[in-house]
């Protein structure tokens, strides 16, 4: 666990750039630091290696004054990754990624395998081990800063910015592949962003930053967007606020209706102006009405229980029939949510 | 006059090696000597002084200002006023042509940390490196390409520059240029034209293939780019 207790930076020109911060990033869990520039996220992150020290307060790493460890030696022990990843540009991927095993005095082999067993951790191919940082694009040189943040196994990893610099496709792949990771690692990780979508998407805890360095608010990603404790944070978080609200509300208790499947035009009840076609394997083919018996309409389709709310409406408004596909690991239709039960759905939502 | 001027060849042939001072062989030999020690004084000197300058920043001004002004004075003054201390040696040759290396190193040595990314030099510091082994493993590699192409000048001119020295007796194969103004005779000056461009190829060549084995890098980067 990192500790920030009343932690002020003044730099020697008197501008404040963290003021009296007190907040916990807790172990295993993903802190994210967001704000605006100038409110301190990222002097906030490099006072905990020291690459900045704070004026008053102090840092605490599992109870332990980062002040009382020498720099070099309590970084070696906190990984790091920087927005354009800054590779040594002269080394090998592989060397750069057994950059702290180096520092640490492993030995070369075992330094070599753990490089390389990252290098296909973090989803490269491990012939990217003998080219320079210049031939990889940078999507793929900041899957290597990240492998090499993790190359001595450090149990805190500081982020800052990684993804910033990347495109939007590479961003969200990364992202993903950083909460898969984080999924097996369960590192204590500290995230700089000053973008809230990101934080909202890869924060267990984001924390509000506003400019001067005050802590604006410190919550959870769903309570943020329910509760923003004042204007600076809800102008923020944006728009859309309820709709993205909705991304951390499971479609476990969604209720299904399972009579609405037919195998072909013919079948189902004369009653409902749609039906659904499934295949032989009982996945959706498309929607059809009485109407027009003779059209497959489009169909949209939610992972039943692990996709958010958000993926069943957006689901919802993909087909004429404005219902929902419910389907599972194995693509089958489990179910259909209907405009009624994704009301429902949405007002006990909306009650929190 | 009997025999008429002896042909090119043949007059290289008389004096390769006569055993005397003077001889094209010797003259070679004080030539390299007397522009390979400014070159590695200028290194010895310009790379402390431009680690010095990136460290101190308010040094760098002073010290390229200085050096520049070094590097302005016309080197025939300098030799006169050198010969009262050191003398009709190699040492006077030597000495101005070392102060005009550092003047072109110190800005290339400079250049060259500056060519670091600060995102790389920022990374090495997060990563736990000292500021000796950042230094030693991270800055100064990266600044070889540059320190390099500052080092091909410093030989190339230096190489050039030491026959200058002929107008105080010691400029190596300068000597040979000296000759023809007493005699209208052709051979001495083509053969001393043809050693030193000779001799400034051989060593620009030698630090181009220094740059090729220090950093592969900067070649495939040039691979790749074509």
């Amino acid at each position: 666990m990192i500790t920030f207790d009343a932690v002020t930076k003044r730099f020697p020109d008197g501008t404040v750039a963290v003021d009296d911060l007190t907040m916990e990033a807790p172990t295993g869990e993903i802190t994210v630091l967001v704000g605006p520039s100038g409110c301190g996220k990222t002097t906030s992150l490099r006072m905990i290696n020291r690459m900045i020290d704070a004026s008053e307060g102090q840092i605490l790493l599992d109870g332990v004054p980062v002040q009382s460890i020498d720099p070099p030696t309590l970084r070696r022990g906190i990984g790091y990754v920087i927005q354009q990843a800054g590779l040594f540009p002269h080394r090998k991927i592989v060397d750069n990624i057994a950059t702290v095993p180096h520092l640490l005095g492993w030995d070369r082999k075992k330094a070599r395998d753990r490089a390389m067993e990252l290098l296909e951790r973090v989803g490269l191919d491990p012939e990217l081990a003998g080219r320079y940082p210049f031939q990889l694009s940078g999507g793929q040189q900041q899957r290597v800063g990240v492998a090499r943040a993790l190359a001595a196994d450090p149990p805190v990893l500081l982020m800052d910015e990684p993804f910033s610099a990347v495109d939007p496709v590479v961003r969200t792949s990364l992202q993903e592949e950083l909460l898969r990771l984080q999924d097996e690692l369960n590192k204590t990780i500290v995230f700089v962003t000053h973008d809230i979508d990101e934080a909202i998407k890869l924060g267990d805890r984001v924390a509000v930053l506003r400019v001067g360095g005050r802590l604006a608010q410190l919550a959870a990603p769903k309570t943020l967007l329910s509760e923003p404790s004042d204007d600076f944070v809800r102008e923020f978080l944006g728009h859309d606020r309820g709709i993205r609200r909705l991304q951390f509300v499971s479609t476990e208790g969604l209720r299904l209706r399972t009579d609405l499947t037919v195998r072909d035009a013919a079948g189902g009840s004369s009653e409902e102006p749609w039906r659904l076609v499934v295949d032989e394997q009982g996945g959706p083919v498309g929607w059809i009405s009485w109407s027009r018996p003779d059209e497959l309409e489009p169909f949209g389709s939610f992972l039943y229980g692990r996709d958010s709310m958000r993926s069943a409406l957006d689901a919802a408004l993909l087909s004429p029939s404005g219902c929902s596909v419910a389907v599972d690991d194995e693509g089958k239709v489990v179910g259909v949510a209907t405009r009624e039960a994704l009301d429902e759905a949405l007002a006990e939502a909306a009650d929190g | 006059m009997g025999d008429g001027p002896p042909s090119l060849w043949e007059w290289i042939g008389r004096n390769w090696d006569t055993g005397r001072a003077g001889s094209i062989k010797d003259l070679l030999i004080d030539h390299l000597t007397m522009s390979l020690v400014p070159i590695l004084f200028a290194l010895i000197v310009a790379l402390p002084l431009g680690l010095a300058c990136v460290r101190w920043r308010w040094l760098y001004q002073p010290a390229s200002g200085l050096m520049n002004i070094v590097y302005a004075l016309p080197s025939l003054p300098v030799f006169m006023l050198l010969i009262s201390v050191t003398g009709l040696s190699q040492t006077t040759v030597i000495i101005p042509l070392a102060f005009y290396g550092v003047a072109v190193l110190l800005p290339a040595v400079v250049g060259g940390l500056d060519s670091v990314p600060d995102h790389v030099r920022q990374s090495a510091v997060a990563m736990g490196f000292s500021p000796l082994r950042r230094l030693l493993a991270v800055e100064l590699p990266i600044a070889v390409p540059v320190v390099l192409a500052g080092l091909r000048v410093v030989a190339v001119s230096s190489i050039s520059l030491v026959s200058v020295g002929a107008l105080i007796g010691q400029g190596g194969l300068g000597g040979l240029f000296t000759r023809a103004y007493q005699n209208p005779f052709m051979p001495p000056v083509i053969v001393g034209i043809v050693l030193i461009v000779l001799l400034a190829l051989i060593a620009d060549g030698l630090l181009v293939l220094a740059q090729r084995v220090l950093t592969p890098w900067v070649r495939v980067r040039k691979g790749v780019a074509s």
